[in-house]
């Protein structure tokens, strides 16, 4: 067996029993990206020599007795997480020489538990995107193919797509990424992975570069739910450094996977039966239920009446608070400068060289809708749509304790496709991004493939601040599903 | 509502961002597309009903009005694309 191939649980076994060290399990890592990485472009920045001594260290700590819950696991870091004294770009131009002085909470809580990084992976641009495509440092290529293997090039999803393509094809045993509108769930869907977005408040956004601040949620991606379960109870906690962050305590997410579905009341959601869905991702959301049935779970058939209208609310929302957020890059106290005649041409120049087309069209799309005039007629007018969605939530979280759905509406589809239409690639997030705007947790379980054998995906929904549900239907589905397929393009393949 | 070329130059130098040649009409035109699939919104009643801004459900803490970090000039100006001494510089504003 190569290391790569282990999963986190797996490996942490391995290395409790000596079977392994971090050093040999980190080092098997980076000969993968090594090998694998000029072809995929899931990393955009590789720390060998730090990841190999973090890996020393702790191999030292194991014999000193001190063992943390990720003791030696190798990870990769979405470039959108701070990481003191490692370039952080966001995928962005206007980052490409930013080198944070401090740690965001997120990977600091994954350091003091112990885990090993491997480096800082690719993502849309301000994870602004659902392909990955808008990256300044180029495009990640999925590592599944279609089955005809026609040669065509697949997106691996976005944003976090580098973290979902380096999960898939074993060039990191687990990786952080954020989610937005769907940019755990998606990429992980499209790569045939895990991932879950967390309830709104579990995981601190401090020292995570801000897109659109009442919606970004970052959480993990590995290639087992209980993989994340596990690097999610790291990766929680509450942060008194982000006023949004929960005062809760973080339960033992690993054990929920193992709780099963008896009794359990499953939502299926009409609304999320879409025109022109192709018959196969019908055909597995059925299998998924019929799953969970056999497990003991009623199915019950619910309705989410707002939910048509959770992306144009979102595409108000989120550009609004992006317009935001962006303000900041100016060229004047970090980033890239663009010099100009006076300061604001200086502003203007520095903005315009910096960012992409996508980041501009949202900048411009959130300072419209915020604009004096506008702002009743845009942004008010979602705000009060988006209690509405959530309200539709609530009303079913009475008769259900959780909600199964597609992950996503197709599977990976080919790189250049989408591009020329912004509202084509904005409908991948048509079934993510509602739990993004009501708060909720929900997460991507693997469940099957389409006919050319690329990966599928179901989401499982539940309640504010019940991950552990959540994860018990998840790790049902994932056992009854056993799936065996391995994508094409991966370490020691 | 459509956006006339002149709105997109006026909201383009609120946003700071500098338009070259021709590409005011390119964004006019995508912007024109987003808002048109964006206005199905006005079809929901939303009639009495409180605007949700964020998900988070509770009410901001408050924390003890106390210096609790600082004193850190150099890592602060480490990034800075421009700087003299302590400060960060930038182009002369005022004549």
């Amino acid at each position: 067996m190569n290391p790569t191939d282990f999963t986190i649980r797996g490996a942490l076994e391995a290395l409790n029993e000596g079977l392994v060290t971090s050093e040999a399990l980190t080092q098997a890592h980076l000969e993968a990206i090594a090998a694998l990485n000029p072809r995929l472009n899931a990393f955009i920045t590789v720390t060998a020599e730090r990841a190999l001594e973090a890996a020393r260290a702790s191999d030292k700590r194991r014999s000193d007795g001190i063992v943390g819950k990720l003791e030696g696991i190798p990870l990769a870091i979405k470039d959108l997480f701070c990481t003191e004294g490692v370039r952080t770009t966001a995928a962005s131009r206007i980052l490409g020489n930013f080198t944070p002085p401090y740690e965001s909470t997120v990977t600091a809580n994954l350091l003091r538990d112990g885990a090993v990084f491997l480096g800082k992976v690719n993502l849309d641009e301000f994870a602004m995107g659902s392909s990955n495509a808008t990256s300044a440092y180029g495009p990640v290529e999925n590592p599944w193919k279609r089955g005809n293997d026609d040669g065509t090039t697949l997106v691996p999803g976005g944003s976090s797509g580098g973290s979902a393509a380096a999960v898939a094809a074993r060039l990191a045993l687990g990786a952080t990424a954020t989610d937005t509108g769907g940019s755990i769930r998606q990429p992980a869907a499209f790569c045939g992975i895990a991932g879950i977005k967390p309830t709104y408040g579990r995981c601190s956004r401090w020292g995570v570069v801000a897109f659109a601040s009442s919606l970004d949620t970052p959480g993990p991606v590995a290639r087992t739910v209980e993989d994340c379960a596990i690097l999610l109870e790291s990766m929680s906690g509450h942060d008194p450094k982000d006023s949004t962050s929960a005062n809760l305590p973080v339960p033992d997410f690993a054990a929920a996977c193992a709780r099963g579905v008896k009794g359990l009341r499953i939502g299926v959601p009409r609304e999320y039966r879409l025109e022109g869905m192709p018959e196969e991702i019908e055909a597995l959301w059925q299998q998924g239920l019929a799953w969970l049935r056999a497990e003991g779970a009623e199915i019950v058939d619910i309705s989410l009446p707002h939910t048509k209208y959770a992306l144009p609310t979102y595409y108000i929302v989120a550009p609004a608070e992006a317009s935001s957020n962006l303000a900041r890059y100016d060229g004047v106290r970090y980033g890239a400068r663009v010099g100009g005649e006076d300061l604001k041409d200086l502003y203007e120049r520095t903005r315009a060289a910096g960012f992409g087309d996508e980041v501009k069209r949202r900048i411009m799309i959130g300072t419209y809708v915020l604009s004096a005039g506008y702002y009743d007629a845009y942004y008010l007018k979602a705000q009060k749509v988006r209690a509405l969605i959530k309200r539709d939530f609530d009303e079913a979280f009475g008769k259900v304790d959780a909600i199964v759905t597609p992950a996503t509406p197709s599977a990976a589809f080919a790189a250049g496709e989408k591009q020329d239409d912004p509202v084509a690639m904005y409908l991948n997030d048509v079934f993510t991004v509602t739990a993004n705007l009501a708060g909720i947790p929900g997460m991507t379980v693997p469940a099957g493939y389409d006919r050319q054998s690329l990966p599928l995906g179901l989401q499982v929904l539940a309640r504010d601040f019940d991950e552990e549900t959540v994860f018990a239907v998840s790790a049902t589905i994932e056992r009854a599903a056993n799936l065996t397929k391995l994508p094409q393009v991966r370490a020691f393949a | 509502m459509s956006l006339d070329l002149k709105t997109v130059r006026r909201v383009a130098s609120l946003a700071r961002l500098h338009l070259e040649e021709g590409e005011d009409q390119r964004l006019q035109a995508e912007l024109n597309g987003i808002l048109g699939w964006i206005e199905q919104l006005q079809a929901v009643d939303t009639t009495g009903v409180e605007p949700l801004s964020g998900a988070g459900g509770t009410a901001m803490p408050m924390h003890d009005d106390v210096v609790n970090d600082g004193g850190k000039a150099e890592a602060v100006l480490a990034n800075a694309p421009d700087r003299v001494g302590e400060f960060f510089a930038v182009p002369k504003v005022v004549e």
